[in-house]
């Protein structure tokens, strides 16, 4: 039993540091830090930083312009990254279908799509969702039919994450209206500016566009797009949702989160001392730093687990229950520790440009927005009760 | 990075489950708890031959260990088995005190307590400490002659009524919270002015109140220096804290095992109830709990050498999740059992006293929450 890192691993977290000390530009881990929003050029800024290192694509294997790191590495370089305040790097190309095409994809594929992802000249979004298919994910009903040398798609994604930045969307489609639910769908890559293709905005709770609608009216596809084979996407799609998460619990977001809420409750006052010194708010806070000193340990646990050659199937499960419960739990305390001024908010605050005025202290900007937007977390990727049926199933057997 | 028991480490597991197994069965245990004595010496020695006392000493100290994780790993399989002997108080609270601030004299102890012959049980609460480390109002009087004279009451005593020598807390200085004036002193049983108030427990193991009227004492008694204890008793404490998060995790264990397979062959409605997603869901949340109890172990485990800060909160943040999460593993477990879980007769019930009863033992959820935040401060400042 050691909680230790090796001297290699140390090793390599020192790297990490460094690389981070030097490349990562203090204006946007000032923005990560401050919670005001990133634009699409500061994303694809901190993509071009990673790539040029080579890191961009820590989950791929070497030849394919990934790192071949460890598990215990990736995880090593993800909480560092957000210790660090790093941007988050943009899940869907890198971490969603590279590990697809890698796994389904043919050479030509994986020769095409694979260094655009890299080099940033494809910025992709996912088409998993539609309004009927949410957690039963494999009752999508937008369909695929074959016409010669294309698919005609017909149907409407939703949910999409930053689909108005993007270029290119991975589908699941049906292919095949007779048979099971499950295997009658396949795994297309759809051109955004194909004709038929359109995308408009959802306005989430805290007014901002972070999601959108994509519709699809008789979208032609190249069946060069068609991953895999034919009516078995749903492989595909597993696959995606199980991939090795090593970050699925997000202990780096959590720490660096209680960190800055821990420096808010100094600075706040309630009734002539520090909200950190009031006992019921300085026992909230503890009650979440202990939950998530254990969470650290479980999380290394499995990892350490998949280093050594275990399988994290439903485990990811677990830490992602309870890692989305900490982080919810955190911006409900960084809401309430602003007291009335978590009421106030102006969208525009949390622009890099914004000139105007903000009431109460400029850091309770976006705390109630945070607090309602990071309401997703329990929702998206398999909802918490969703994964509560997985462990169910495959860790209780039940 | 590595979360594999040593080899020597799994290898007492085994043997102390097995012995458990094989001699500790519910049907003995329920005899044991109801016995007069409230415990078996029988297990006792076999505890001591295979070296189960040995191993939560050091090996200075003549034991064969003593490391966070040889606690860890032994008080997981008493709470396996909800073994009432009191390994507890003597080995580990006892028997570190002797070998941290013992002398030669009082440190010949040791090997007698490790070979099971002399059983040792710490008296420091008080009734109105409720679990405050430094409220301590038994008093200390040293004569002219040199002898000191204890006057006081302690509360709650593991296996008192067994054991024959008491390690009691007593102020020889201050006032009743201050953490200087602390004294530690050897007091055997039988000692002329030592009184014992016996009782059963609800959760198996007897304790005793003891009344200390004029009790007169050579100078050698005292364990350490005069006064000092406060800081001795609390790393002394630390390590009891670690054993019963343990041991609690142990019964968790047990109890959630149990519950899953009632859920599994129980059947209601024509279905096993397992099937039902209400009860599927709140299983889940306890799997997840107790793997987040083992996690608060083995980080109490690995800073027990840490500096005092570190070391502290982790501990109080280990007690106060075994806390909570064995009062849940408690509720839960009985509430997916139905109305068998309410009887005597079905083993998980014991299991449920356990969990629920650890919380009463070196400081609750709540006092160690508060804990956890005052050391907190301290890192701060």
């Amino acid at each position: 039993m050691d909680l230790n890192f090796t001297p290699a691993e140390t090793a390599f977290r020192d790297s990490v540091r460094a690389f981070l000390a030097e490349k990562l530009p203090a204006s946007l881990a000032e923005k990560v830090a401050s919670g005001k929003h990133l634009s699409r050029d500061d994303m694809t800024q901190w993509h071009a930083i990673l790539n040029e290192r080579g890191w961009l694509a820590n989950h791929w294997p070497k030849e394919y312009g990934g790192t071949g790191w460890s598990v215990i590495e990736k995880f090593i370089f993800e909480h560092e990254c957000c210790l660090a305040n790093a941007p988050r790097v943009v899940p869907f190309g890198v971490n969603m279908l590279g590990p697809v095409l890698i796994k389904y994809g043919n050479e030509a594929q994986k020769r095409h799509w694979l260094p655009r992802i890299l080099n940033g000249q494809d910025w992709w979004c996912q088409g998993y969702s539609e309004p009927g298919a949410g957690s039963d994910l494999a009752a999508v009903k937008t369909h695929a039919v074959r016409q010669g040398d294309h698919y005609i798609v017909n149907g409407q994604k939703t949910w999409t994450t930053l689909g108005h930045y993007a270029n290119m969307i991975f589908c699941l489609v049906r292919t095949n209206r007779e048979a099971k639910k499950q295997e009658g769908i396949s795994f297309l890559l759809i051109d955004m500016d194909a004709p038929g293709v359109e995308v408009r905005p959802i306005i989430t709770l805290d007014g901002e566009r972070e999601v959108n609608e994509v519709f699809f009216t008789d979208v032609r596809v190249p069946v060069q797009n068609l991953v895999g084979e034919e009516d078995r996407g749903w492989s595909c799609a597993k696959y995606l949702l199980t991939y090795e998460r090593t970050n699925i619990a997000g202990i780096g977001f959590s720490v660096a989160a209680l960190e800055r809420l821990k420096n808010i409750a100094q600075r706040q006052q309630r009734s002539g001392r520090a909200l950190a010194d009031d006992p019921l708010f300085a026992a909230r806070m503890a009650r979440v730093e202990i939950d998530l000193e254990n969470m650290k340990t479980t999380n290394l646990r499995v990892i350490s687990a998949v280093a050594g050659g275990g399988v994290p199937g439903a485990e990811s499960s677990m830490l992602k229950i309870r890692g989305t419960e900490i982080r919810q739990e955190i911006t409900s305390l960084t809401r309430r520790a602003m007291g009335p001024y978590a009421r106030p908010y102006e969208r525009q605050a949390l622009e890099d440009d914004y000139q105007g005025h903000t009431l109460g202290p400029e850091e309770a900007a976006g705390a109630a927005a945070h607090y309602f937007n990071n309401r997703k977390l329990s929702i998206f990727g398999g909802s918490n009760e969703i994964q509560k049926n997985i462990i169910s199933k495959m860790i209780l057997g039940l | 990075m590595n979360f594999e028991h040593t080899e020597e480490r799994r290898m007492l597991a085994d043997s102390l489950r097995r012995l458990i197994a094989e001699q500790y069965g519910f049907e003995h245990r329920n005899q044991v708890i109801q016995s007069e004595a409230g415990m078996s010496r029988a297990m006792w020695q076999q505890l001591a031959d295979m070296g189960v006392i040995g191993a939560l000493l050091r090996e200075a100290d003549g034991g064969y260990g003593g490391g966070g994780f040889d606690i860890a790993v032994v008080f997981e399989e008493i709470g396996r088995g909800l073994l009432v002997e009191p390994l507890l108080g003597s080995a580990v609270l006892v028997g570190e005190a002797i070998a941290s601030a013992g002398t030669p004299a009082q440190r010949a102890l040791l090997e007698q307590i490790i070979a099971g012959q002399t059983l040792a049980a710490l008296a420091h609460d008080e009734a109105d400490s409720h679990y405050e480390l430094h409220h301590v109002t038994t008093r200390a009087e040293q004569q002219a002659d040199g002898r000191w004279r204890l006057d006081g009451h302690k509360a709650v005593v593991l296996q008192a009524q067994a054991a024959d020598l008491f390690l009691v807390s007593a102020r020889s200085a201050g006032n009743s919270d201050d953490s200087a004036g602390i004294s530690l002193f050897l007091v055997p049983a039988g000692t002329p002015g030592l009184q014992l108030q016996d009782s059963a427990t609800i959760d198996g193991g007897r304790v005793a109140d003891l009344l200390l009227q004029g009790v007169t004492l050579d100078p050698d008694a005292l364990l350490g220096q005069a006064g000092d204890a406060a800081a001795l008793l609390e790393r002394v404490i630390g390590r009891g804290i670690l054993a019963l998060c343990a041991e609690a995790l142990g019964a968790m264990e047990v109890a959630k095992t149990a519950t899953l397979d009632y859920l599994r062959t129980r059947k209601q409605f024509g279905l096993p109830i397992g099937s039902f997603q209400a009860l599927q869901h709140r299983m889940a949340d306890l799997l997840l709990e107790v793997e987040q109890a083992r996690s608060a172990v083995i980080n109490a485990a690995a800073a027990l050498e840490a500096d005092r800060v570190t070391r502290e909160r982790a501990l109080s943040a280990a007690k106060f999740s075994i806390g909570r999460i064995g009062a849940l593993v408690a509720e839960e477990s009985i509430q997916l059992h139905g109305g068998i879980g309410m009887t005597w007769e079905l083993p998980l019930s014991h299991y449920a006293k356990r969990l629920v009863m650890i919380d009463h033992q070196l400081g609750d959820e709540d006092h160690h929450l508060q804990r956890h935040i005052a050391l907190g401060r301290e890192t701060r400042t």
